[in-house]
């Protein structure tokens, strides 16, 4: 199988047209830093609200605790996501996400394709749905959700999210050990690429970074300056009288990354975790209010 | 008899909630049709992953006609009134009859057709159904655990028709997602829809598929010579999770064999669903056994080969953290438990090691163990709740800090401790009896029970968050299984926390443990009476109790302290009893060979009592039962004569006395 394999960014491009065939808005990932493909605001702000949305895009995802100096041939602190929202999620879904694994060489005859039940939640966005992580011969290769709530608000219509783990599906697609040596283009070429080769001195450099050399001190003084901003965002007025809820949220995410960035160095004890997490959860919520009442007034 | 065959299919519903749902689907369905007078034969609900299906065999094809009494207005009530009942009921005046001053009529309505019946009795089993979680979906209103895609409905070979938001029942269903011949087929009973299904791969009955998971997974193991390592949880989770279950034999590189058998068990249960296989030497063998979904073409080679990789990563993480835990001592992972918080009222997980390790220090030379070795046992019991295995296998706390601390060289006894404290865990778990072993599980069950008490979080109904009734359970078994001899009361005055209620408490927990083993529950409450805290003596004196009062003697003289104690109770509401001693009487001579009963009685209870030999001093009340009889037989208590009474009534006294030395018996019953 692996000698017809898709390359990393084959099987990119595979689904991009998959999806771009069912409708989807092909998108470019968010160019804020997020720690999942959920965040991008074409996800959980288009979840909330009354109109249809269909879109896909990649989202590159940074977890910087996750971050092993590139020495881990399977852990990263940053990992691309093929994230797809259909809302509201149409009655086959389930067959066509099945469609888009055939597409990019998984045969469902031959792999042993299941459904495993697995709730979705993220506290600091005020979001859960239930679905289930999908496993392709025991490993799990995507997550599959009907979202319920999105910023603590009940979500009609239900909107259906597929997140595929594109550095876990490529090492089971093209059946190497480290995902270092995945073919990020085609291996047969003259110009082929490793994952490593695009991506390694990334890790390096960043692990290094996140963990050990970040100013703990600047990310907080960020934090209170990107939270503070939330509410004055919301309280302002664009031309057309409207909230500012786009550059409001892109504040929440930017908290959120940097609430990340001071866990990944230790500067967040047990007992302050919690607050942490509820004050960008309410920062999230005020944003989902303003984003459905703006849809609710027609924007 | 006509046949109901009802299915509901939808994507995949979560394995642990489908037996569950089975049963809930018979219960709704059983009560609904109860309800609306139809009988049946037989109900049988099936639950797999993708549909949860009912028949129903032995229905009528109608409802009986069933006539209703309906109550009108008094007689004599306004004309306005009676007319506005006549025509909502839709009769005539001729039809009322008069009863007590009411009007009545009494209506009889034709029974319906069972299939119109069905149509609404499964849109409210349909909408009305209790999942444990459900969800919405699409542009849609009803509740389903996973979205609902089809509702086969067959009565009778015909479809009954009707629609649940949007959704219309029918009589198509479908077979497994990837097997056999796709898209939809027709069923006309449950015969032609199961066959149906197994000509689709699709297995109905969860029993057959759990059945051919054991056999298949058998033949594999025989064929390579090993042995499957039963797994009852994990079998019927893997059969919720497959409609056409394949065992596949995977194989586990052989190095990973130094790992705890725990670590490996553990990783291939809870993260891949797999069960592990033992050698013919009864070790771990290289293998698993891995339940896919699918009869693939190449026989499940590259399924089991992907299986096989995936495990080899996770225990290489398992690996990573086994190496890295190790790295350190247990010791020092004290200062972690400082920052975990063990509940928001209760402080932190550090807080309570320090309470256990006292407790445990006071429990050590009662249960015969070291006190020091305890104490270090006490102290050390969480430490493993701060290393990265037991944070990726929280079920593994206790069995990772015992490896850990054989590894560091600690006290065997410790590390023994450490790892099975928390036992016992369940009714088949035996309860721990290494001394240093029992002294950490009792103190750390006692200030769990202590601590939530202290604010409030005491178990209610069916209620008990923190498995209270578990732990006191627990501490009960380690003592009698044991014969400890522990004053609890004591142990419970060395913890911080106040003991009010704590000994009602595992006095309710005793009871149902010795009605569990036979004994009577008055028992319980007449030796309970006498506020003994050592439980083994406690039971000790129950059995005796219990053994007395089936003899002869035990249950006249039971009559007797009845009879006295009534008595008395009489006589006291009247004015106070006579106080003191009675002095020997010059009466009736059964008064007197009463008397000298009791007097001679005396030193046998007190020897038995006093070397707790509850027999002997039960069969020295024995000897009181015949001048007990003989007295209430030739005596009367309520003498006119004042000094008479007194003296009797305080005779009495001293019979029920002597008795409530051994139990309360009042409490006993009968």
């Amino acid at each position: 199988m692996a000698s017809r394999a898709l390359s990393f960014q084959d099987m990119i491009l595979t689904l991009h047209g998959f999806w771009s065939r069912q409708g989807c808005v092909i998108l470019q990932p968010y160019d804020v830093e997020v720690g999942a493909g959920t965040l991008h605001p074409a996800t959980v702000l288009r979840a909330l609200g009354p109109k249809p949305w269909r879109a896909a895009y990649v989202q590159p995802s940074r977890r910087p605790s996750d971050g092993r100096h590139g020495d881990n041939p399977n852990r990263l602190r940053q990992f691309h996501q093929y994230q797809v929202i259909l809302k509201p999620n149409p009655p086959d879904m389930q067959a066509l996400y099945l469609a888009s694994l055939e597409a990019v060489g998984i045969d469902p005859k031959l792999h042993d394709i299941r459904f495993v039940e697995d709730d979705w939640e993220n506290p600091t966005v005020g979001a859960w749905g239930l679905g289930w992580e999908v496993w392709c011969d025991g490993m799990e290769i995507s997550q599959y959700t009907y979202f319920q709530q999105v910023g603590g608000l009940d979500v009609s219509p239900v909107s259906g999210e597929i997140t595929y783990g594109l550095e876990r599906l490529a090492l089971y697609v093209q059946g190497v050990e480290s995902v270092y040596d995945l073919a990020f283009n085609d291996p047969q070429g003259p110009d082929h690429m490793t994952y490593g080769d695009v991506f390694l001195e990334n890790e390096r450099e960043f692990t290094a970074f996140e963990q050990e050399v970040a100013d703990t001190q600047m990310l907080e003084r960020q934090f209170h300056d990107m939270e503070a901003m939330v509410p004055r965002l919301l309280a302002a007025k664009g031309r057309r009288g409207q909230p500012l809820v786009l550059p409001a949220f892109d504040h929440v995410l930017k908290a959120s990354h940097l609430f990340n960035l001071l866990d990944a160095r230790g500067a967040i004890a047990v007992a302050q975790r919690q607050s942490y997490i509820g004050r960008i959860r309410e920062l999230c919520r005020a944003c989902a209010q303003a984003w459905v009442s703006l849809q609710g007034a027609g924007g | 008899m006509p046949q109901l065959l009802l299915e509901l299919l939808s994507e995949e519903i979560p394995a642990r909630m489908q037996a569950g749902a089975a049963r809930e689907l018979e219960r709704a369905a059983g009560e609904r049709f109860s309800r609306a007078e139809l009988s049946f034969e037989c109900l049988t609900a099936f639950a797999g992953p993708r549909r949860l299906s009912l028949v129903v065999d032995g229905l009528p094809a109608r409802q009986a006609e069933r006539s209703e009494e309906r109550k009108g207005p008094r007689v004599g009530a306004p004309d306005a009134a009676l007319a506005g009942f006549l025509r909502q009921a839709g009769v005539a005046r001729e039809a009322l009859v008069e009863r007590d001053g009411v009007w009545f009529v009494t209506q009889v309505r034709p029974g319906r057709s069972t299939g119109e019946l069905i149509g609404e009795i499964a849109t409210e089993i349909i909408t009305g159904f209790a999942w444990p979680k459900s969800m919405v979906w699409g542009n849609g209103s009803l509740r389903w655990v996973r979205p609902l895609h089809r509702i086969v409905c067959v009565f009778d070979g015909k479809v009954v028709p009707f629609s649940v938001d949007g959704l219309a029942s029918g009589d198509l269903t479908e077979g497994h997602r990837f097997m056999g011949e796709q898209g939809a087929f027709a069923s006309s009973d449950f015969a032609s829809y199961r066959a149906g299904l197994e000509a689709r791969f699709v297995v109905l009955d969860p029993a057959e598929r759990k059945r051919r998971i054991l056999v298949g997974a058998q033949a594999l193991c025989d064929a390579h010579g090993l042995e499957l390592l039963d797994d009852e949880g994990l079998l019927e989770e893997v059969a919720g999770m497959a409609e056409w279950p394949v065992p596949l034999l995977g194989a586990m590189d052989a190095s990973f064999l130094d790992l705890p058998p725990e670590v490996i068990r553990t990783t291939m249960r809870t993260h891949q669903r797999y069960f592990a296989v033992r050698a013919g030497d009864g070790a771990l063998a290289p293998h698993f056994i891995a339940i896919a979904n699918i009869e693939a073409a190449d026989g499940g080679a590259l399924i089991a080969a992907g299986s096989a990789r995936v495990l080899a990563a996770r225990l290489e993480d398992a690996r990573f953290f086994w190496r890295e835990d190790r790295r350190r001592p247990l010791e020092s992972r004290l200062g972690a438990l400082a920052g975990i918080t063990f509940h928001g009222k209760l402080g932190t997980l550090l807080q309570r090691v320090e309470r256990v390790e006292s407790l445990a220090r006071k429990i050590a030379p009662n249960v015969g163990a070291d006190a020091d070795l305890a104490t270090a046992a006490a102290r050390l019991a969480k430490a493993d709740l701060a290393t990265a295995m037991v944070g990726e296998f929280p079920e593994l706390q206790g069995t990772m800090g015992g490896y850990y601390a054989r590894a560091e060289g600690l006290d065997p006894a410790i590390a023994d401790a450490i790892a099975d404290h928390y036992k016992p865990q369940g009714p088949s778990e035996a309860p721990p009896s290494a001394p240093v072993t029992v002294a950490v599980a009792l103190a750390d069950k006692i200030d769990t029970i202590l601590a939530f008490f202290s604010i409030g979080e005491k178990p209610t109904g069916s209620r008990d968050p923190f498995a209270l009734r578990r732990a006191a359970l627990g501490v009960i078994r380690i003592i009698l299984d044991n014969r400890l001899r522990l004053p609890l009361g004591e142990i419970f005055a060395a913890s911080p926390f106040p003991a009010t209620g704590i000994m009602e408490f595992f006095a309710d927990r005793l009871e149902i443990v010795l009605r569990e083993r036979g004994a009577r529950f008055d028992l319980v409450d007449a030796v309970f009476a006498l506020g003994d805290d050592d439980l083994t003596r406690v039971v000790t004196r129950i059995e005796a109790l219990d053994a007395f009062l089936r003899s002869e003697n035990g249950a006249n003289l039971l009559a007797g302290y009845k009879r006295a104690s009534n008595i008395l109770a009489a006589e006291a509401r009247k004015g106070p009893l006579p106080d003191g001693d009675a002095a020997r009487p010059e009466g009736p001579p059964e008064e007197t060979a009463l008397f000298d009963a009791v007097k001679d009685v005396a030193p046998t209870l007190a020897d038995g009592l006093a070397r707790e030999d509850f027999a002997a001093a039960l069969a020295g009340l024995a000897s009181l039962r015949a001048p007990v009889d003989a007295f209430f037989d030739a005596v009367l208590v309520n003498s006119a004569n004042a000094s008479e009474r007194d003296g009797r009534l305080r005779l009495l006294a001293q019979v029920r006395a002597a008795m409530g030395r051994v139990a309360d018996f009042s409490r006993v019953s009968g």
